[in-house]
């Protein structure tokens, strides 16, 4: 769970980058920008938790 | 007192003699910053690995001193190539991405480069040994002194010199505004990014793979309190901190701003500032949450500050530098509780909470409250690059090392403490170590 999470922050990277190269008016690009950024987000929280599920193991 | 505008000077290569000396001599009072983090990542650790603690701080900075001028500086791309190019640049979507510097191997040039560029170069060993040590303090206790140092070398070799790339000398991040109208590109004068958030989510990286202290999160209950075995050390750190924090802020503001010197005591200003609103609000919301003031917390929030002023200390207002540090103060204290109780992440120095989190709200707060249009989208920008890309690269290369070099202190070890264990000796040979009840 936690190798997904990782897996899916450089996700958000390429979205904020795509964001800059294919929307040149400020409005949709900052929108995506901050999409990517909440996909980051999404996979560190998602990395988290895995990394408390194998804490949780580990105390039992 | 106005926020300083970047902007490119008439040369970029020219600096006056006056101007070279005040560089100079602020960059020679930067060690200080490491000095205090060092001091503050011992004092927050236990007794019994004190002096593999600091020693580990020594070797660690030095490796990566080594490392840096042994290939990072090349990656970093400061002084000009032997061919005269400014680095490796994919052309794609029509633009130019400038991914990898192309300077000689072994410092070659160095003499001869022009003097802004030796100054900083000067600026990026401080920087690469800063940022190697700040994930020292997290694996406090546990972490090994072969594996910390294959980390600094590893951070050193590679990843500090490409974000220093890309954000400080001509990389994609910095032409951002030049080449998407983003107004100055990814700021980050006094290296919150480069230094402070790159160690910081090393430092998570490392608590992730290390694990957590033995008997810190105990099976039935909530985690187990370790406090830091000297408060004098962490307390006089902060201090130490503050004196090298001025130095490097100023520094980087010349350095990467071409900031005149008119506007150089601002930068010392708002540095001050951030710091000492971040102690009030830490000191404040320790006060009303457990009644007393917490003093690793509050040196903790000092630091925030501090890392959050290296972002934003040359750019913004002295109104919004207090505000960025109280923010930053408010926030730790928080942070850290959260990590330990909610998160389950065992993290001594609280690297995590002050360098990553302090440099990250720094860094946005630096476009918040720039002049430019287009600044924030430009710093949210580097945040994506941090944690989207950063964040993942250092936990493969942590991990990949983690299988040649064990991070981890064998239980025998970690019990009797990493003094005895890898040193031979402790810090504190005439005083009688208490029982951990953690290991009944």
């Amino acid at each position: 769970m936690k190798y997904a999470g990782l897996l899916v922050m450089p996700a958000g990277f390429f979205l904020s980058i795509a964001a800059l190269v294919l929307f040149p008016s400020p409005g949709p690009r900052t929108a995506f920008v901050v999409c990517g950024l909440a996909v980051e987000a999404l996979g560190l929280g998602v990395a988290v938790r895995g990394h408390m599920e194998a804490r949780r193991e580990d105390r039992r | 007192m106005n926020a300083m505008l970047p902007a490119a000077p008439p040369s970029p290569l020219v600096l006056s003699e006056a101007t070279f000396a005040l560089t100079l001599a602020l960059l020679l009072l930067a060690p200080l910053a490491i000095a205090g983090v060092a001091l503050i990542n011992t004092g927050l650790g236990r007794c019994r690995s004190a002096a593999q603690a600091l020693l580990g701080s020594l070797v660690l900075v030095a490796v990566a001193i080594i490392v840096f001028a042994l290939a990072g500086s090349s990656i970093a791309g400061n002084l000009p190539g032997a061919s005269g190019s400014a680095g490796h640049i994919l052309h794609f979507a029509g633009k130019n991405w400038n991914l990898l510097g192309a300077a000689p191997l072994l410092l070659g040039g160095f003499g001869s480069a022009p003097p802004l560029s030796q100054l900083a170069l000067l600026f990026e060993f401080l920087a690469a040994a800063l940022a190697a040590l700040v994930c020292w303090g997290s694996g406090a206790d546990r972490l090994r002194l072969t594996a910390g140092c294959a980390a600094a070398a590893f951070l050193a070799a590679l990843v500090f010199p490409l974000l220093a790339h890309w954000v400080w000398n001509g990389g994609w991040l910095a032409q951002l505004g030049a080449n998407f109208s983003l107004g100055a590109g990814f700021l980050d004068p006094g290296g919150a990014a480069t230094v402070h958030v790159l160690g910081g989510l090393s430092a998570l990286a490392v608590v992730w793979i290390a694990g957590p202290r033995k008997g810190k999160f105990p099976k039935e209950g909530l985690s187990t309190a370790m406090p830091g075995h000297n408060a004098v050390y962490v307390l006089f750190g902060c201090l130490l901190a503050l004196v090298g924090w001025l130095g490097w802020n100023v520094a980087g503001a010349v350095i990467w701003l071409h900031a005149p010197l008119a506007a150089l005591p601002a930068t010392a200003v708002n540095t001050l500032l951030s710091a000492a609103g971040a102690l009030v609000a830490t000191f404040a919301v320790t006060r009303l949450r457990f009644g007393k003031p917490d003093a690793s917390l509050c040196a903790n929030g000092w630091l925030a500050g501090l890392v959050a002023s290296s972002a934003c200390a040359a750019i913004v207002e002295p109104g919004a530098a207090l505000f960025v540090g109280a923010v930053a103060g408010i926030a730790t204290p928080l942070l850290v509780e959260l990590l330990e109780l909610a998160l389950s992440i065992d993290d001594p120095s609280g690297a995590i909470s002050v360098h990553a989190m302090g440099g990250l709200w720094g860094l946005l707060a630096a476009g918040i409250f720039a002049p430019q249009t287009g600044q924030l989208l430009a710093q949210l920008a580097g945040i994506a690059t941090l944690l989207g890309l950063v964040l993942p690269l250092v936990y493969l290369l942590f991990w990949l090392l983690n299988r040649v070099v064990a991070f981890r202190v064998d239980p025998d070890g970690e019990r009797i403490g990493m003094d005895l264990h890898e040193l031979g000796g402790g810090a504190y040979p005439e005083f009688v170590i208490h029982r951990d009840e953690s290991y009944q």
